[in-house]
């Protein structure tokens, strides 16, 4: 890749409002032929909006979307829809894959293409298919069945679908979110492959050990504005950082080496099934202990979910027993757990942790409406159930416009404070009754940018030195690494070993991860 | 796919105040634009018949300096079993539980009223008959009868997740056959002189007149308001209300007993319906006849979702769509027109109300399409 390569899409002066936001102001961005371009940026930075600008999903208040062909002279485009954007050749691979589980690979690729015969010719379509897969080297078993191949299968078969199209401008969003490292690295090595061939990268994401490994320009996205476009080579990782969050940032975090006390959470061989009917837990024993916290990692969809849900009330357990500080809870409703201590901050926020169109009060209250002062027997004291948000807002620095704001107007980072002091809340309750408590956090960090993650960490530590058992689940490992006292890996809805930090390293997780290894 | 332009829509992240007040006004002001159209087709001034409707509804000047209040007194007493049902089926709606079956919930709470007033005194002969022992009785036993047939559906899909929508709409069937087939059956007045119906409610169970026909129903309508939108506002039970409707895995989450909450919305949906169908049959009707399933149940569901599932809102729709009924019977008399155009408008209003939404959750955006120009880069 050189600066003479000629420009495959130009983004000029791109702003973008949505009512009270500047998502995107007057925002440059330029991708040639060849390069892969990270996009970076935190949480609300802008970096979505103006991908969703280049694909048709939203208009642009003011700049300009201009089209390179092979020469590098550019025109001038309007795109209005999806469908625009593929036709000029741009193809995006989302985080969430839209893929028909129960259709092939192969009828997943020319699902919703134009021009399609009435009467299909699947023989050709999979030899079509087969063709690109080898010629990108990017093996899927064509005539499978979506739900049949893993999930780096899953994201192959989302980039083929754009090559097929004819993708030129290929943008994923956080490609790597859902896999193990070994797998993120492979994928690494297809979009060298592909830029190899002359395509224009995109690559969004906020983890900068990825933008500085995988990519060849990154430009840097802060509140809106394009703060900077480098070579990966002219930078490294810490002036990244301060670029992204306008600051100094620490990469560490301390940690007392805390008092553990006895056992409170104990998950003693229980067997449960997903939303689908598939055991998702088999045979899962973990304990977590007071004053520590036990980190959880993990693909994504390897019963952490269940497990979440097992040591909180709200999934069935088919056989074995969740105690909880020597209480058995086993299938006891969520009320139960929520008495006996058991805090949660689930993974999905917007789907299980708020409401989001109910105003911020009644969301930080969810735990607090039935106890004094905020119940006065059967009746809800609003004035005292605002004070008590108020309260909450400002001792855990909530940013919002106040609690009568919905709670999905908040930022993601704000939104995550929010519940988690709801939650730490709930837990202090827990204590003056005398109970030690529990707080499970799925994923707590996920989607937030640098500043919110240090406050979420700091909160997490903070709790488990006062002696509460954290379960943390993450898909950082790094973050594991960093706050756990012990660490267990699940593959399979099973256990393959629980680990100290300090003895292990992220190559061996990544194999316990894949099911490769037990400890 | 070749114009010049199109039109797409954006979703909007909050809807600004002005445009959420303004577009049901306009939504309605184009529903009766095109009523206006119909009433041209149908052959009728459509500004005479809008002065019809109001002068029907309401009254004229020069009656009110008569002292004759008669068409707002009217307007009044098709007022009180709308607010009922709107705020019945409000309290359901408000979980996103779809109750359709309050038409059938207020059969079952006139014809449990209708036992007590035609039975009781005979089966218990010791009880006071007097208007203040009765009347509370009647009440009680329509609530309780209300309740009940909402109570089917709650278990069904609290316990087995059977779709409320369908067992609520097919409950009324039930529910109007079991009242029709009493009326013309067993309990017919023998008196009656094959006129189908139920004999007359002795005098201590009927409802006491404020002036005209208008009953205390209509004290009983206003404080069945005050007292949801208390429930609303200032409960606990309230808060799970909201919440259950808003995000019901929120809801689990937070302890909040699905089962259990959804038996008690549909205790007082049904309720507050059964209460409707004690106002009519002790308030109007005086007997078990014809002319309690009027589509009141249904209606409700218009006033519920136009006042946005407010109480305060409630009592004020329902009185301008019962005006509408009332003005419409009046566009029959007066112009000869088919009385069904009130319910007609009432469509109209609620199409409109309901398509308008869109303009406050969506804005709209014209893109145009520059012709391909060929510039340097």
């Amino acid at each position: 890749m050189t600066d003479t390569a000629p420009i495959a899409v130009a983004l000029r002066g791109i702003t973008k409002t949505f009512p009270g936001v500047l998502a995107n102001d007057d925002v440059d961005l330029e991708v040639r032929r060849g390069e892969i371009h990270a996009l970076l940026g935190e949480n609300g930075a802008g970096k979505s909006t103006l991908m969703s600008v280049l694909t048709g999903l939203y208009q642009p208040d003011r700049g300009q979307i201009l089209i390179g062909d092979e020469t590098g002279s550019l025109r001038p485009v309007t795109i209005v829809s999806p469908r625009d954007a593929i036709g000029l050749g741009i193809g995006m691979v989302h985080q969430h894959f839209k893929l028909v589980p129960t259709q092939t690979v192969a009828e997943n690729i020319i699902l919703g293409m134009d021009g399609v015969p009435f009467v299909l010719d699947m023989g050709s379509v999979e030899a079509d298919v087969a063709a690109l897969s080898e010629r990108f080297r990017m093996p899927v078993p064509v005539s499978a069945f979506i739900w049949q191949i893993s999930v780096g299968e899953q994201q192959r078969v989302e980039i083929l679908k754009a090559l097929y199209r004819g993708a030129e401008i290929l943008i994923l969003d956080e490609p790597t979110a859902v896999l193990t490292p070994q797998e993120a690295a492979e994928v690494a090595a297809t979009l060298r492959a592909l830029a190899g061939e002359g395509k224009a990268i995109i690559f969004i994401s906020h983890k900068l050990d990825e933008v500085m490994t995988v990519a060849d320009r990154v430009t840097v996205l802060r509140k809106g504005r394009n703060v900077a476009t480098v070579d990966v080579g002219a930078t490294d990782k810490h002036r990244l950082a301060e670029l992204m969050v306008g600051r100094e940032v620490a990469t560490t975090i301390d940690k007392d080496d805390g008092a553990i006390g006895p056992v409170v959470l104990r998950i003693d061989g229980v067997v449960a099934r997903n939303d689908r009917g598939i055991v998702a837990l088999k045979d899962l024993t973990l304990e977590v202990r007071a004053g520590e916290i036990l980190g959880i990692a993990g693909v994504a969809g390897n019963g952490q979910r269940e497990l979440t849900e097992v040591a909180t009330g709200l999934r069935r357990v088919e056989q074995g027993t969740v105690t909880v500080d020597g209480e058995d809870l086993t299938n006891r409703p969520p009320v139960r757990f929520i008495d006996a201590g058991v805090s949660h901050v689930p993974s999905d926020r917007l789907g299980r942790g708020l409401a989001g169109n109910l105003p911020l009060a009644d969301n930080m209250a969810m735990k607090a409406y039935r106890r004094p002062p905020i119940a006065a027997g059967p009746m809800l004291r609003r004035d005292r159930m605002r004070a008590f948000a108020g309260d909450l807002i400002e001792r855990f620095n909530v940013d919002t416009p106040g609690p009568d704001t919905p709670a999905r107007n908040l930022s993601g980072g704000n939104q995550q404070k929010a519940i988690l002091a709801r939650e730490i809340t709930a837990g202090t309750w827990a204590r003056e009754r005398g109970r030690r408590p529990v707080l499970i956090a799925a994923y707590p960090t996920r989607g937030l940018d640098v500043g919110a993650i240090e406050d979420v960490r700091r909160h997490l530590i903070e709790q488990r030195s006062g002696g509460t058992a954290v379960l943390l689940i993450s898909e950082e490992l790094d973050e594991l690494m960093m706050m756990s006292d012990r660490i267990a890996v699940l593959h399979g809805g099973e256990v393959m070993g629980v680990v100290a930090p300090a003895e292990t390293t992220i190559e061996e997780l990544g194999l316990m991860m894949a099911g490769e290894m037990r400890r | 796919m070749n114009l010049p332009y199109r039109v797409t829509l954006e979703k909007r992240l909050d809807a600004p105040r002005i445009v959420v007040w303004l577009v049901p006004v306009v939504s309605i002001l184009v529903a009766l634009a095109f009523g206006a159209i119909v009433l041209a087709v149908a052959g009728a001034d459509p500004l005479e018949a809008y002065g019809q409707i109001l002068t029907g509804a309401f009254g004229s000047l020069t009656a009110w300096l008569d002292g004759e209040f008669y068409a707002v007194s009217e307007t009044v007493v098709r007022t009180v079993p709308l607010i009922l049902t709107g705020l019945a089926v409000a309290v359901a709606f408000r979980m996103r539980f779809w109750n359709i079956g309050a038409e059938g919930q207020l059969v079952f709470g006139g014809v449990f009223a209708a036992w007590v007033a035609l039975f009781l005194p005979g089966v218990i002969p010791g009880i006071p008959q007097t208007l203040w022992v009765y009347l509370p009785l009647m009440a009680v036993v329509a609530v309780a009868g209300g309740a009940i047939w909402a109570l089917i559906p709650a278990f069904l899909k609290a316990y087995l997740d059977v779709d409320e929508i369908i067992t609520t709409i097919m409950l009324n069937f039930v529910a109007i056959l079991t009242y029709q087939y009493l009326f013309t059956g067993p309990w017919k007045d023998p008196e009656g002189q094959g006129f189908p119906g139920s004999a007359l409610f002795p005098e201590f169970t009927w409802l006491p007149r404020l002036t005209g026909r208008v009953t205390l129903g209509l004290v009983l309508a206003l404080a069945a308001a005050v007292v949801v939108w208390l429930i609303f506002d200032h409960t606990k039970l309230g808060y799970e209300i909201a919440l259950m409707g808003e995000n019901p895995e929120a809801a689990r989450y937070a302890g909040v007993n699905r089962a259990g909450i959804i038996i008690v919305v549909m205790v007082l949906s049904g309720g507050l319906a059964g209460l409707a169908g004690f106002t009519e049959t002790a308030g109007i009707s005086h007997r078990l006849q014809q002319g309690l399933a009027i589509g009141n149940g249904f209606t409700g569901i218009i006033v519920a979702w136009v006042a946005k599932l407010r109480p305060g809102w409630i009592v004020v729709v329902a009185f301008l769509l019962s005006a509408l009924f009332v003005g419409g019977d009046q566009l029959q008399i007066s112009m000869g027109l088919p009385a069904s155009i009130g319910a007609f408008f009432q469509g109209m209003i609620l199409l409109f109300i309901l398509g308008g939404d869109v303009f406050t959750r969506y804005r709209v955006k014209v893109a145009r399409r520059p012709a391909a120009v060929a510039v340097e880069g």
